[in-house]
């Protein structure tokens, strides 16, 4: 009994703690005091027409649209055939590429965006956008191989067996039965490492540089100078449109068992 | 040469841990073979080698004359029934059986006509448009079977294709499946638990242990002179006596056990004059053991550990030294409070193996 009151009260604070800063926000967007403050006072939407009328949050949208879509097919295009070998074949040093791969969080973002930074800019002289591309390229790719790997795991080796027992090759398997089968796998992924590149912060730091900047960066340096609810409103967006994308693909495909 | 022929096949899943091991198979022409062994002897092994799914490490596969060995599955014409369906989840029941003739280029007039003759045949007409998950595990297995029937394969192997249907209808695919065998001469080789499947079905029975051949023989072999004491315990001769071979003769067999002689007129056919004097294993079938001495049978003096009234039949365990043994024998049991009585086994019906 008493052990289960504490659990209670564990999950509630965890969820205080997960979605009370969103809470915060959001009142806060609606406020008609000019700075950030907890209570919000009066109500007004106000925040929102700036937010979206601020030129540099519109044009850092679209580097940060346009660099997460690519970024994001490039590392499923790339991601599909890793998984695809990782389950069905066994190669030398596979066990150290599937712990590189199962675990993304583990690799400091930091790390990373500084060594491609210094590898893009100094090295190689690579325009600012393609190394911010190819930098997100590489922090989604561990993303999409683990969840394209376990949604093939769920995959019988079996079935694409049969297709090759009545004559299809290998490569067309893949293709007329494997591939549809993991669908909903490959929409996972997808979601996922778009929104893991859409928040990116550490990586896009290092790589973004005068005139370029992602939505976060942007957002970050604004709070630099002003201190007022537009961010707020910005983030309400975002969060507001995350999550209607990610229902509605767990709805349609039921995304949430692959990640 | 056979239809088909394993030689010397060493295949596995790892290189170097062979499953079977130097395993060689012979099928001819039209004919229906069974694998027949326990859970995990390397039944479905044996058909993946034969569909090239796994490529031996070792030895030949020949079909047809042909050096399949090194061919690649989707070029060797072969039906495989898998024992866990392997049904296209995203297909619906139409589009699974056509896949192999889409594959095949056939035309789709032609495509329609055969897919239905197939539907038909397997009794699942109706359901053409249905997933494979609004189906039952006895329609899956049907639909299996329709997939690799329809491209009319040269050979057809299959794992437990009826495991999962209700008696009536193995009977009719096993009846199905006979006719198919005879009509179109597809040579067929069907893994199996099911002894009596196995009986009824083929021509001759392989009986599998652990990556090994322990028999290969026809039904009435198998079940009425197993070569092995595996074999012998697999078909029924649940009975097993140690002893020593003194005389292996035309006339019949005699074993000395513990001071009693025992006459078989069923040597395994591994035995020879050089085995007397070595240890043998009497194995003899529950339902075969009479009680009382039997002129002309084998008398043996045992004690009852308990029986069980049956009704028809009495059941009794029993030992004999330190053998523990059954009997199923006709009528009521023996008086109660009788620790030791008589029970007497036929020389017809007592098999004689190779020590165990
Ligand atoms: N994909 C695999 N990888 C590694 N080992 C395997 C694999 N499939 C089977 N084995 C092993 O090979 C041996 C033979 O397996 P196989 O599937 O041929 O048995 P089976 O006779 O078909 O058994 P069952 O009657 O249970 O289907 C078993 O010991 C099994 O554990
Ligand atoms: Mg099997």
């Amino acid at each position: 009994m008493k052990n289960s009151k504490i659990l209670i009260l564990i999950t509630a604070l965890v969820f205080i703690f997960l979605i009370g800063p969103f809470i915060m926000i959001f009142l806060t967007s609606f406020s008609s005091d000019s700075i950030m403050r907890f209570p919000p006072k009066g109500f007004t939407l106000a925040w929102y027409t700036k937010a979206l009328n601020i030129e540099m949050f519109r044009t850092t949208f679209w580097v940060s649209l346009k660099t997460g879509l690519a970024a994001t097919a490039t590392a499923l295009i790339l991601g599909v055939p890793v998984a695809y070998a990782n389950i069905r074949f066994n190669y030398r040093g596979k066990n150290a590429l599937e712990l590189l791969f199962s675990s993304p969080a583990i690799v400091p973002g930091m790390v990373i965006g500084f060594s491609l930074l210094r590898f893009f800019v100094y090295v190689s002289n690579i325009p600012i956008g393609i190394g911010l591309y190819l930098g997100h390229t590489a922090i989604l790719f561990p993303y999409t191989v683990r969840v394209v790997s376990s949604s093939l795991r769920n995959f019988e080796g079996d079935i694409e067996q049969a297709a090759i027992s009545l004559g299809s090759t290998p490569l067309h398997a893949f293709f007329a039965v494997v591939l549809p089968n993991i669908q909903s796998g490959l929409v996972a992924a997808f979601i996922l490492a778009f929104i893991t590149s859409f928040n990116n912060v550490p990586v896009s730091l290092f790589l973004t540089g005068p005139g370029v900047a992602t939505l976060p960066i942007q957002m970050l340096s604004y709070m630099e100078y002003y201190y007022d609810p537009t961010i707020s409103a910005l983030s309400s967006i975002i969060i507001v449109l995350t999550v209607i994308v990610v229902q509605s693909a767990e709805k349609l495909l039921g995304i949430s068992k692959y990640v | 040469m056979a239809f088909i022929e394993l030689n010397g096949i060493d295949a596995g899943y790892e290189k170097g841990k062979p499953i079977l091991k130097n395993f060689n198979l012979s099928v001819e022409q039209g004919e229906l073979v069974s694998l027949l062994g326990p859970s995990g002897c390397g039944k479905t092994t044996t058909l993946r080698t034969i569909a090239g799914f796994i490529m031996a490490e070792q030895g030949a596969v020949t079909i047809g004359g042909k050096d399949y060995t090194n061919v690649p599955p989707n070029k060797r014409n072969i039906g495989l029934v898998f024992q866990n369906y392997a049904l296209f989840p995203h297909l619906t029941v139409f589009d699974n059986v056509a896949y192999g003739l889409r594959r095949r280029k056939v035309e789709k007039p032609e495509i329609a006509k055969r897919v239905a003759e197939v539907l038909k045949l397997v009794s699942l007409k109706g359901f053409e448009s249905r997933f494979p998950a609004q189906l039952s595990g006895g329609q899956r297995q049907r639909v299996a079977l329709a997939r690799s029937i329809v491209i009319q394969p040269e050979l057809l192997l299959l794992d437990e294709p009826l495991s999962n249907l209700d008696a009536k209808l193995r009977d009719e695919m096993r009846a199905e499946l006979s006719r198919l065998q005879h009509q179109l001469g597809i040579t067929m080789i069907y893994v199996t638990h099911d002894q009596i499947e196995a009986m009824s079905l083929s021509s001759r029975i392989i009986v599998m242990n652990e990556g090994l051949i322990e028999q290969t023989g026809t039904p009435e072999q198998i079940y009425e002179s197993p070569a092995t004491p595996f074999v012998a315990r697999f078909v029924g001769f649940d009975n097993h006596v140690d002893g020593t071979l003194l005389e292996l003769g035309p006339k019949g067999v005699l074993v000395d056990v513990h001071g009693v002689q025992f006459v078989s007129r069923r040597p395994s056919p591994n035995l020879s004059k050089a085995d007397e004097g070595k240890k043998v294993s009497l194995f003899f079938r529950p339902d075969d053991t009479l009680i009382g001495a039997v002129p002309g049978a084998n008398a043996m003096e045992v004690g009852i550990d308990f029986s069980n009234y049956q009704g028809n039949t009495t059941q009794y365990a029993m030992h004999l030294g330190t053998h523990a043994l059954r009997a199923v024998v006709v009528g009521k049991p023996v008086a109660d409070g009788v620790e030791r009585t008589v029970f007497s086994i036929p020389p017809e019906k007592l098999i004689v193996e190779r020590g165990v």
